[in-house]
């Protein structure tokens, strides 16, 4: 029997009423630009209770086949950086930052948001301690898919032992594995988010620009990512080539020339410029104007004209030293005297980490920045007498590769090897263990086992130093309109008060030349003043004419 | 000799002068909130107008240097020493006296010696000093990759800044002559119709006349 057209159409549109059917019953978070050849959930090797996560990864390598490789060499697996530039080997795996300090010793923990599972010792590589890559972190898109806060990695199984926690601080649910498994697609901001809006233990604690507000984020406070605006998701810039994406925080394009090139070929940057160009302000007289600034100015100093934006806050200080005051009932004392946009409290001190300040709508600091950014490593010797930047922002106004970018401080006071005047390693977690901060309260214990895990040099000797940590801001872009008016650093207590090697109309007023120029109409002021004075005194005003 | 009025500002010298008048306000009044001195108005839209009106500025000069080489008016700005002194003398001793001015304004030498010597420095000096230094730094982006290309442009904007102070002393000590003599009135009202009291050959009246009835009355 022939096949009539209206059949056809009948059939075409059952089947695309049943593909959007599963699509909605699938509750997976819609990815924008989806319309993938492949349908996860038809695979049959994904139709199974999995035990374990590895055994997801395990199934997924059956037919992507490079990936597991490919992840292993990024730096969301190896967590390590050789600097290029400037020959430090950083990554979380070696720094000492002025939040939780170190990853060494502290692994389960920190390692909870490894792109692996089961990295328990820092001393060994991942790939050498044959962890297993976690695929699905990143690509699921079913939204259920989790770590637990502790677990190396690892996600939460059936049963999920009593106050469990994921990685953002909630509390744990089993994750189905297969329904994650057959959900799969590319990342989208929730992927990211729940690890990277999270750093330093919270909700934007540590980047500034940053937060859970990303997920859906109002059109004021990011330009790009609202639902309002682009909708676009983090991938949008950070491409990737081959599992390795653009956007390195250690070693930063912090002045792009190039621009966006031939459509698809710049896989390298997520600049800012590789989208909208070297000159991007609109071809009028303003707009020449704002392009004269780009060979000084990054574009996020005045498109970012405050971090911390919608609602929720970020850490600006953060004082270790005071850390393991007990409260009246000899339990320790936690106090929340802060609460954020969103109406949420925040600690102010904990008996484990110590003092917090935390802001919201922070103005950033501004610095020249040619992108390098060198680390105090622990084996590097430091002056307790001065505040140590933890992390030195390298650049200068004349190199020609270096911008005015914004920073976020954070004010840290960390301990540190008081006789060899070296940062020191702290083992803080570990609820089994004699030694961790967080369990008992001893510092002079916890950086013992800290340097011990570490593999480094302890004198027995701790102190504390102040040191400052700082963070380039570089999302949370603003609507054009409410990009920084000209009159925010062109003027004498503007933003860019502290910035040298620049000619800035606005800012004095009372220069060399400026002071001269006064001079000569206060004489000339003077003169015709005297000159009047005497026509009066005279009263025989000559005929001029 | 005759004094007549004569018309010695004709209508395109007397459009420069109120526009070029009302341009270097806008200037004195934009690039002082430039500067950071004036907050009357905000960085962005001053910075704007300062350009316009600087632009604007150039073009009237360029139709001014054109117009003054065209009709040979330019020779009324051709320095001379002949009652230089006198002139000066005058200013700063007869005025007080209640002597009368020692200059005639003639049919070709409408500005006295001093006046003359003075726009001719405007001109030649501070004019140019102030639009050669504005355009290099208006155009910095072009030459921005020029060794020391932030000190050069700091020496320009010095410079230009300096020149911009110097044209305001001129105005000041420009509208306070203004002010001396019989009325503030009878000194701007020659840029304003045009006629000014001039001292005329017979022969001058004679051409003026019967050849130019309009510009003489």
């Amino acid at each position: 029997m022939p096949l009539r057209p209206s059949f056809l159409t009948a059939l075409a549109g059952a089947l695309l009423f049943g593909a959007a059917a599963v699509a909605q019953t699938g509750g997976a978070p819609a990815i924008p630009g989806n319309g993938s050849t492949a349908d996860h959930s038809k695979f049959e090797i994904l139709q199974k209770d999995f035990a374990s996560a590895p055994e997801v990864t395990e199934a997924c390598v059956s037919c992507h086949t490079e990936a597991d490789d490919q992840v292993m060499h990024s730096i969301h697996f190896t967590w390590e950086f050789d600097n290029p530039e400037t020959g430090q080997l950083l990554g979380k795996r070696n720094v000492i930052n002025a939040f939780c300090g170190n990853v060494a010793g502290n692994e389960p923990r920190c390692t909870s948001c490894h792109a692996g599972y089961g990295w328990d010792d820092m001393s060994v590589a991942p790939q050498e301690a044959g962890v297993t890559p976690d695929c699905l972190v990143c690509h699921d898109r079913s939204g259920q898919y989790t770590k637990t806060a502790t677990g190396a990695g690892l996600p939460p199984l059936d049963p999920v032992k009593p106050g469990t926690k994921t990685i953002t601080g909630a509390q744990a649910w089993p994750v189905d594995l297969a329904k994650a498994a057959q959900s799969v697609g590319p990342p989208g901001r929730e992927n990211c988010g729940q690890c990277h809006f999270y750093g330093g233990g919270g909700d934007n604690v540590k980047h500034g620009d940053l937060s859970s507000v990303l997920y859906e984020p109002a059109l004021d406070v990011d330009v790009h990512m609202s639902p309002e605006g682009q909708n676009m998701v983090c991938s949008d810039c950070h491409v990737s080539d081959q599992h390795k994406w653009a956007g390195s925080r250690y070693n930063v394009t912090a002045a792009d020339t190039k621009g966006p090139g031939m459509p698809h070929e710049r896989r390298d940057v997520a600049t800012c410029q590789s989208c909208h160009g070297t000159e991007p302000h609109p071809a009028s007289l303003k707009g020449v104007k704002l392009n004269d600034h780009t060979d000084k100015l990054a574009c996020q100093t005045c498109h970012i004209p405050e971090f911390a934006r919608g609602g929720v806050a970020t850490k600006m200080v953060w004082d270790w030293s005071t850390a393991g005051k007990m409260g009246p009932d000899g339990k320790p004392l936690s106090v929340e005297n802060y609460t954020q946009g969103d109406g949420k409290h925040r600690h102010t001190y904990l008996a484990t980490k110590g003092d917090f300040v935390w802001e919201e709508n922070v103005e950033p600091l501004y610095a020249w920045f040619n992108g390098q950014i060198e680390y105090t490593t622990g084996d590097q010797t430091i002056d307790p007498t001065q505040v140590v930047e933890v992390n030195k922002i390298s650049g200068s106004p004349q190199d020609g590769d270096s911008r005015i970018w914004p920073f976020k401080r954070l004010n840290g006071r960390q301990s540190y090897d008081a006789k060899l005047n070296h940062l020191a390693y702290s083992h803080v977690w570990g609820p089994t263990t004699d030694t961790a901060f967080w369990t008992n309260f001893d510092w002079g214990k916890a950086i013992e086992a800290g340097m011990k895990a570490a593999g480094v040099e302890y004198s027995g000797e701790y102190g504390f130093v102040d040191t400052h940590m700082y963070w380039p801001i570089t999302h949370m872009v603003a609507p054009a309109e409410d990009a920084l008016d000209c009159a925010e650093c062109h003027a004498t207590d503007g933003r860019m008060a502290g910035i040298d090697g620049v000619y800035m109309p606005g800012r004095t007023p009372f220069s060399t030349a400026g002071i001269l120029g006064l001079a000569l109409i206060a004489a000339t002021v003077l003169a015709l003043g005297i000159h009047a004075l005497g026509r009066l005194f005279t009263r025989k005003d000559g005929d001029a004419s | 000799m005759t004094e007549r009025f004569v018309k010695i500002y004709p209508r395109f010298e007397r459009f420069w002068h109120w526009t070029q008048m009302v341009l270097i306000f806008t200037l004195l009044f934009t690039g002082l909130a430039v500067n950071g001195l004036n907050t009357l108005i905000p960085f962005g839209p001053a910075v704007m107008l300062h350009i316009i009106a600087a632009l604007a500025l150039i073009v009237l000069w360029v139709f001014a240097i054109f117009w003054h080489i065209t009709t040979g008016t330019w020779v009324h700005y051709v320095p001379t020493t002949r009652g230089l002194f006198k002139v000066a003398r005058f200013y700063a001793w007869g005025i007080f006296k209640g002597e009368h001015h020692p200059y005639r304004k003639a049919y070709w030498r409408k500005h006295n010696p001093l006046q003359a010597l003075t726009y001719l420095a405007l001109k030649l000096v501070l004019f140019p000093a102030i639009w050669v230094t504005g355009v290099i730094y208006l155009t910095y982006n072009f030459w921005d990759t020029a060794p020391n290309a932030t000190l050069w442009l700091t020496v320009m904007a010095n410079l230009h800044l300096l020149a911009a102070y110097a044209i305001a002393a001129f105005v000041l000590a420009h509208i306070y002559l203004l002010t001396v003599g019989h009325s503030f009135r009878e000194h701007v009202r020659p840029m304003i119709t045009g006629f000014d009291k001039v001292n005329l050959t017979s022969e001058e009246e004679a051409y003026l006349e019967s050849d130019e009835p309009a510009r003489i009355r």
